[in-house]
């Protein structure tokens, strides 16, 4: 075969690959992402009004919407769904929680220790470690700035 | 003895013969175009195993029941069996075969896995090395999924230049004499990586490999593709397929009579993005379509590549790119020349 | 107005998602990397407490939400417990969210089993 960088080659990839439909994805994901908040919202509501204080409001909304991913997720239909919501499924807390229960529920079939346990947070690990290194990183910063 | 090579190509004076063959499938599968190519489809994909794994190789077994059945042969009567998958360390094989008593031949050419062990097998026969030596690979959806992206449960949107994993099974017994369809030619092919390194778009990076295997068989045959019924590929899908043309159109080479199985096997409605993939792709559309039409006659010589992308999950990670490598045999329904 | 704001920030949030993952070819685990380093940022920086005022869940509820949960909490911690509360902070912000989600997962993972989605 004639010599073809792979330079070239690449340019001849990406214009032979179909681009992904950005504005269909778009509003997938708007109304998606924008339903799983407005859910939110209501949960938020509900739990302040069943007497809650704010900051256990919060912590009840996200897990209720973390119960609830895991239960679509369980049943089937999250990944169904995020087939075409894309973004609008992952952003959401409800997306992280189906990071950490879809792992679990594939590798049981290794273990409950080396299966379950330990791929758990495969997907979602990252997530946890860049957000507690990077509000370290603030807190640094705050307790320096304290001692000036 | 007489020496048969000639470039990268093995020319066999008395082609074997794909006497038997069989095709099995999946759901998917099932509901796609070629529904009625398959010996056996299994709406259930699990096919009772509790495990993907279990049930890939449970799609082996069957698809070698099914060969067997049609052969109207016993399995000690088999000298070979050359399989492979798409598992790490081969297991849906290996595991097939620890239930099945004959010598066993491990392959892997990842998507290139059929015709390198149709070719092998037919290499075995014309060497007067084996008299019944069967060909066999395999794809399963469930356990390609789980090993090469991620758990079947996690959400997320397919690239419009992924493909699906093909759950299905295909394997061929190779004879040395017979009605043919006789396998004629053997070229396998070299490694070639162009720097593709998106995971998600294999086509892509098998193409220049399948090029490269045209253009050498090409040579060595002093054939043009007008001679062929048809060129078949194995799984580039929509993409890999337009490169290919563009690739060939540079060498001033034109397949008139290009398919992909990839592209043969599902629907474009049925979701799939890019098309199909997977060993089991390329495996279950030759012994279910391609070696059937040469049987009937509808066709008379074709040239048939697999093609495989040779990275694991580890090489990905490390930001490597993806080689790739395309096997090709030459089928025809007639032993001797009949050159169009 | 509450649930139309949450509706229209939590959409919008997720559409700046979907194009990051269109357009920069980055993958799903990098985008949610960078949404919750980023959520810590905008909320040090005191950006993002007055979007949550605005739009509640529309805020809290994606993954930008999660980072900022972990800088308030670490502010709260340093505050009261000086430099161990850098170490702390974090972890018990977030430790809610993945706690239930841990339990939520091994609940799920005794009940359900890996489906085929062909």
């Amino acid at each position: 075969m004639k010599k073809i960088s792979p330079a070239e080659y690449g340019r001849m990839a990406r214009r032979a690959s179909p681009a992904s439909a950005l504005g269909p994805n778009c509003l997938w994901a708007f109304f998606t992402g924008g339903s799983i908040c407005l859910v939110g919202e209501v949960l938020s509501i509900l739990w302040r009004s069943a007497g809650l204080e704010e900051e256990t409001a919060a912590l009840a909304v996200s897990a209720s919407l973390i119960f609830l991913s895991a239960l679509f997720t369980a049943l089937g239909w999250y990944q169904k769904l995020a087939r075409r919501a894309g973004a609008g499924t992952l952003v959401p807390i409800t997306g992280f929680a189906n990071a950490v229960v879809s792992p679990a529920i594939e590798f049981k079939c290794e273990g409950l220790v080396t299966g379950v346990a330990a791929k758990m947070f495969v997907i979602a690990g990252p997530v946890i470690v860049y957000g507690i290194l990077a509000s370290e990183v603030y807190g640094l910063l705050l307790w320096l700035s304290s001692l000036l | 003895m007489e020496y048969c090579k000639k470039g990268d190509t093995l020319f066999f004076p008395r082609p074997p013969v794909a006497a038997f063959y069989a095709a099995v499938g999946g759901k998917k599968e099932g509901e796609g175009p070629l529904h009625d190519c398959f010996d056996r489809l299994f709406e259930d994909n699990s096919l009772g195993e509790d495990t993907w794994e279990k049930s890939e190789s449970a799609l082996q077994r069957r698809c070698v029941e099914t060969l067997l059945q049609k052969a109207k042969l016993t399995l000690d009567q088999l000298d070979f069996l050359l399989a492979g998958d798409l598992q790490n360390q081969c297991t849906a094989s290996g595991y097939t075969l620890r239930g099945l008593d004959v010598p066993f031949v491990g392959l892997y050419g990842a998507c290139s896995t059929m015709t390198e062990g149709l070719g092998l097998a037919a290499a075995l026969v014309a060497g007067g090395m084996a008299r019944r030596a069967a060909a066999l690979a395999s794809s399963h959806f469930c356990a390609a999924e789980r090993q090469f992206r991620g758990p079947l449960e996690y959400g997320g949107k397919r690239t419009p230049t992924a493909q699906w994993t093909v759950t299905g099974a295909g394997s061929v017994l190779v004879t040395p004499e017979g009605n043919g369809p006789f396998i004629r030619a053997v070229t396998f092919g070299r490694v070639r990586d162009y720097q593709i390194t998106d995971i998600s778009n294999m086509g892509a990076a098998m193409a220049p490999a399948a090029a490269e295997t045209i253009l050498r068989y090409l040579a060595d045959s002093g054939t043009k593709p007008e001679q062929f019924d048809a060129i078949y590929t194995g799984d580039l899908g929509q993409v890999g397929s337009r490169l290919l043309a563009q690739l060939l159109e540079r060498e001033g080479v034109v397949l008139p009579n290009h398919r992909d199985c990839g592209l043969m096997i599902y629907s474009p409605d049925q979701d799939v993005q890019a098309g199909g993939s997977g060993c089991g792709c390329s495996a279950s559309v030759l012994a279910g379509l391609v070696l059937p039409e040469l049987r009937k006659g509808r066709q008379r010589r074709v040239l048939f590549l697999s093609t495989g992308a040779l990275m694991s999950q580890t090489t990905f990670l490390q930001g490597e790119s993806i080689p790739g490598v395309a096997h090709l045999v030459e089928l025809s329904a007639t032993p001797k020349e009949e050159w169009k | 107005m509450n649930y139309f704001w949450a509706f229209v920030v939590g959409g919008g949030l997720c559409v700046v998602g979907q194009l990051l993952i269109d357009l920069t070819a980055m993958t799903p685990a990098r985008v949610l990397v960078g949404y919750v380093t980023a959520g810590v940022a905008l909320s040090a920086l005191g950006l993002y407490g007055p979007l949550v005022d605005f739009a509640g869940a529309g805020a809290t509820v994606p993954l930008l939400g999660f980072g900022h949960l972990l800088a308030q909490g670490m502010a709260e911690a340093v505050a009261q417990d000086g430099l161990a509360g850098v170490l702390t902070g974090g972890f018990s912000a977030a430790a809610g969210g993945v706690a239930a989600s841990l339990t939520a997962g091994f609940a799920a993972a005794l009940l359900a089993r890996s489906k085929d989605q062909n």
